[in-house]
């Protein structure tokens, strides 16, 4: 009962000692951008009062059960039969009812702040799609595609540049999460939804699919990396380019452009346009595979091809079933598209 | 049989009693019977939905755990919530209100027994089809299978193109035939209170129980419907190629969510008021002091009724609904803190002066106010609807509602078997066993949901079968799984308890607890039809006044 508060606290302090590194941990008391600093803010105050009457009720719970307990001295008499009290049964009314207007204030206040806030003419928009099990983004305004790792730039407080995500979804229902960044926003078929964000540093934030979405849910992995404004600039510029063409590795796009890849995959420059799974043409400019269920080397893509079962149970990339000269052309072929 | 029964020449009846017996348990139309038909049968669904809690607890305790497969995994939550909610927590009460309703009424049954009956055996089929889809959930081509899209089952991942095979369609029709169950024994209830008090006992000198089942009743009447109507929809959708869900088509999957949580929300507090009735009888007693405020309770009781109604989008605020919306469902689930908590100081203000006696019932009860007081105020924390932007779908959720369903639910309901068992079967329960069983529990009970909520705050969402080394959850889902096992030891504590106390108790007598209200004024267990003479009534606690003729309750009123 006690335990519960001594965890709250710790968890809000370990958050406070917690020193911001390159990739972040997923708190959410650790704020790192405006929407969820507004969050956390309220967080600290709803916890206050919860706190107080916790402390005033559960008082009044252990005074009443040590002092009221049956002892040998009064076992046989029974105690004065009070039936109630009008007056404490007002009080008790019209106190929670205070308090909770208070709460409420408190609440719509960040509600309205944090909902309504209005897109600025400098914001960058970016159309996030949910899928089975991984995430599509598409920059309108800068004509880039990419998938599961989300490129913004930094937001400088005094000159902020949010980024405002338009949420939707090909299949089921998912829900974007980033616990550093924003509230969890879901990303429903058929219903546009829309969230934003300003990072305040530089770094890698974590985060996953929030709303079970079939098999893979655990494994549609979140990553947003907040670049400074030239960074970005340089790597929406060298995702607009089409894929890099390498005569060494012609073999390899030759297996990727005669067998059933292009179905789902586009790469751009290619005769590759899929839609079902994500966008390769810069596949090497990720650190992740399949979601970020692995890390992208080399032995990992190799494996996730012939056998994305090994790394991902029941994600829809089928196993290709190739030879090995075919999956070695084509492990190469890929490892070109920077 | 009995012996007045008529005999009939070549037919052997007698010659087995085991099936005689338990062929009159089958036909039974008795509202005790039918009452211990249900627990028993919740029981045994406890033991189920344990041992799926127990799976999902193995997988998580740490990370990328191949305990089972993802598939399985999903399985074992969908089936764990459907079962826990609708299997387990829906029966054990209505059994519990198919006893005693009529008892502390001074009825002699049900005020439709046969229907009472027909309700029992649909709710057990009901549970049985749901079962069912472990065998034939793929159809009969392939290995077992069952649902797996959660027991919210959103819109549109039971859809065709999610959901193959027939898994989501045992998990509808499991819950549309057990909902027409409910809606038997709620019409039932209602009719028994309205029209089968005993002489003298108008509304104001119910027991707080009657009211509060009353109550939950009426409000399973209301919400058990749009529950249904959704199940049809879902299989017009399904089977016919209606379009309600799909979003590919153009429906809603919003929708979905509206229909399950309008159920879903108020069925929290259909829950937890028949929690709070049991409450009501057993602090009394045990502080030796009458309820704290008859009115205001009843008021209370009635007002998180209609207000409950009005709070079921707390679980959408991650949908992207507008901020007036928010905000509307935000003031209203705060609001129904406020009866809430007055049903916590009312309950205080019992014990206050009393003279407590700490049985097994009452040490449950006291940690029910604790637990249940610690889950209201973490639930005002979701109520803040920006706030529950980080905490909704993540372990914080889940330990929330765990508290709520455990740590309230669970422990009324252990407090209502220690102190009603001894009525039921005529023997104690041991205290000694109920002593271990308690503090095992207790401990249980908060190494795990108090310290679930922690992973929620560090950002692990919930229904993950596995999740990230790093991220500072391993620890914490280590203690939460150890946690659960302790708690399942105590639930075996609690069964051995129940079938042994069964054959080697000590005699309960009448009144083994010095209580007021009329179940105690008959024998345990009580004859078929409760009372040799309908009991007349004068004041809330009838057996108080006679035994202190000299000061009764009723010269107060």
């Amino acid at each position: 009962m006690w335990r519960s508060v001594v965890l709250l606290s710790c968890c809000i302090t370990t958050a406070a000692a917690a020193k911001p590194s390159s990739t972040s941990g997923t708190n959410i008391f650790a704020p790192e951008s405006t929407p969820a600093r507004s969050i956390f803010h309220l967080s600290v105050f709803v916890l206050a009062i919860t706190g107080i009457i916790f402390a005033v009720v559960f008082t009044l719970l252990v005074y009443s059960i040590s002092k009221f307990r049956a002892r040998s001295a009064n076992e046989d008499r029974e105690p004065a039969q009070v039936y109630g009290s009008t007056q404490i049964e007002l009080a008790w009314t019209i106190i929670p009812m205070l308090i909770v207007v208070v709460l409420f204030l408190a609440t719509a206040r960040v509600l309205h702040a944090v909902q309504e806030a209005p897109m600025p003419a400098n914001a960058v928009e970016v159309t996030v799609i949910g899928h089975q099990f991984w995430w599509e983004y598409r920059y309108p305004q800068l004509g880039v595609v990419t998938a599961n790792e989300l490129h913004v730039p930094v937001s400088d407080p005094t000159h902020p540049t949010p980024t405002f995500l338009e949420l939707l979804s090909a299949d089921t229902d998912h829900s974007f999460w980033v616990p550093e960044l924003a509230g969890k926003t879901d990303l429903i078929p058929n219903h546009p939804n829309r969230m934003w964000i300003d990072p305040e540093r530089t770094g890698t934030f974590v985060g996953q699919c929030a709303q079970f979405c079939g098999t893979q849910h655990a494994k549609m992995l979140l990553r947003v990396s907040v670049d400074t404004p030239e960074e970005f600039a340089e790597w929406a510029r060298k995702q607009r380019l089409p894929a890099v063409a390498d005569e060494r590795v012609a073999a390899g796009k030759r297996v990727f452009e005669t067998t059933a890849c292009i179905n789902c995959h586009s790469i751009h420059g290619t005769v590759a346009n899929g839609h079902f799974g994500p966008d390769l043409t810069h596949l090497m400019s990720r650190t992740t595979l399949a979601a970020g269920a692995a890390l992208n080397t080399p032995e990992n893509l190799r494996l996730w091809i012939q056998n994305p079962d090994a790394i991902k149970r029941g994600s829809l990339m089928p196993a290709m079933k190739l030879s090995d000269s075919d999956l070695d052309a084509l492990v190469e072929y890929l490892e070109t598209l920077r | 049989m009995s012996s007045d029964a008529i005999t009939i020449p070549g037919v052997g009846l007698q010659e087995n009693p085991w099936v005689d017996t338990l062929h009159q348990w089958i036909t039974t139309v008795d509202h005790k019977r039918l009452g211990i038909l249900y627990i028993v049968y919740a029981l045994v669904f406890l033991l189920l939905g344990g041992v799926e809690a127990a799976i999902i607890r193995i997988q998580l305790m740490h990370s990328h755990n191949d305990f089972v497969s993802p598939q399985v995994f999903n399985r074992m939550f969908t089936m764990h919530g459907t079962t826990m909610i609708f299997f387990v927590a829906m029966p054990i009460l209505f059994g519990f209100a198919n006893y005693l309703v009529p008892l502390m009424i001074g009825a002699r049954d049900m005020a439709f027994p046969r229907l009472n009956a027909f309700s029992f055996w649909l709710s057990a089929f009901g549970g049985l089809l749901l079962y069912f889809s472990f065998l034939g959930g793929s159809g009969l081509y392939g290995a077992g299978n069952a649902p797996d899209v959660g027991w919210w089952a959103y819109a549109p991942l039971t859809a065709r193109a999610f959901s193959q095979g027939h898994s989501s369609d045992y998990w509808t029709l499991a819950l549309l035939v057990s909902g027409f169950g409910s809606i038997g024994t709620s019409i039932n209830i209602v009719a028994t209170i309205l029209c089968l008090r005993c002489p003298g006992m108008k509304l104001n000198r119910m027991p707080l129980l009657a009211w509060l089942n009353l109550v939950m009743s009426g409000m399973v009447l209301i919400v058990i419907t749009p529950l249904s109507a959704a199940q049809l929809m879902l299989l017009v959708d399904r089977y016919l190629g209606g379009h309600f869900f799909d979003a590919q088509a153009g429906g809603s999957a919003v929708l979905w969510m509206h229909f399950f949580w309008i159920f879903g929300h108020p069925e929290v507090y259909v829950l937890i008021i028949p929690c709070f009735a049991f409450m009501s009888e057993i602090i009394p007693v045990f502080s030796r002091k009458p309820i704290f405020g008859y009115p205001v309770m009843v008021a209370a009781t009635v007002c998180i009724g209609f207000v409950s109604m009005s709070v079921w989008a707390h679980h959408m605020f991650t949908v992207g609904m507008n901020s007036y919306a928010n905000s509307f469902f935000a003031i209203t689930s705060m609001l129904v803190g406020i009866p809430t908590g007055i049903k916590i100081f009312n309950w205080i203000g019992t014990m206050w002066g009393g003279r407590i006696r700490f049985t097994t019932a009452m040490l449950f009860s006291v940690a029910f106010l604790f637990q249940f007081l610690i889950s209201g105020l973490t639930g005002i924390m979701l109520a803040s609807a920006p706030f529950d932007w980080q905490l909704s779908l993540s372990y914080f959720v889940v330990a929330h509602f765990h508290y709520v369903i455990v740590g309230g639910i669970l422990f009324a309901i252990f407090a209502a078997f220690y102190y009603w068992y001894p009525k039921m079967t005529g023997r104690m329960l041991s205290e000694r066993l109920g002593k271990w069983h308690f503090w095992l529990f207790v401990i249980g009970f908060h190494m795990t949901f108090d310290v679930m909520h922690v992973p929620g705050l560090l950002g692990m969402p919930r229904r993950i079968y596995t999740y990230e080394p790093g991220r500072g959850w391993d620890t914490l889902n280590l203690i939460v799984s150890i946690g659960a096992f302790i708690q399942a030891i105590a639930i075996l504590v609690f069964l051995w308890n129940l079938v042994s106390s069964y054959f080697t108790g000590t005699k309960a007598g009448n009144d083994p607890w010095d209580a007021w209200t009329l179940e105690w004024s008959t024998s345990s267990p009580p004859p078929p039809y409760n009372f040799r003479t309908v009991p007349v009534v004068e004041s809330r606690r009838p057996l108080w006044d006679l035994k202190h003729p000299e000061d009764p309750d009723s010269q107060y009123e």
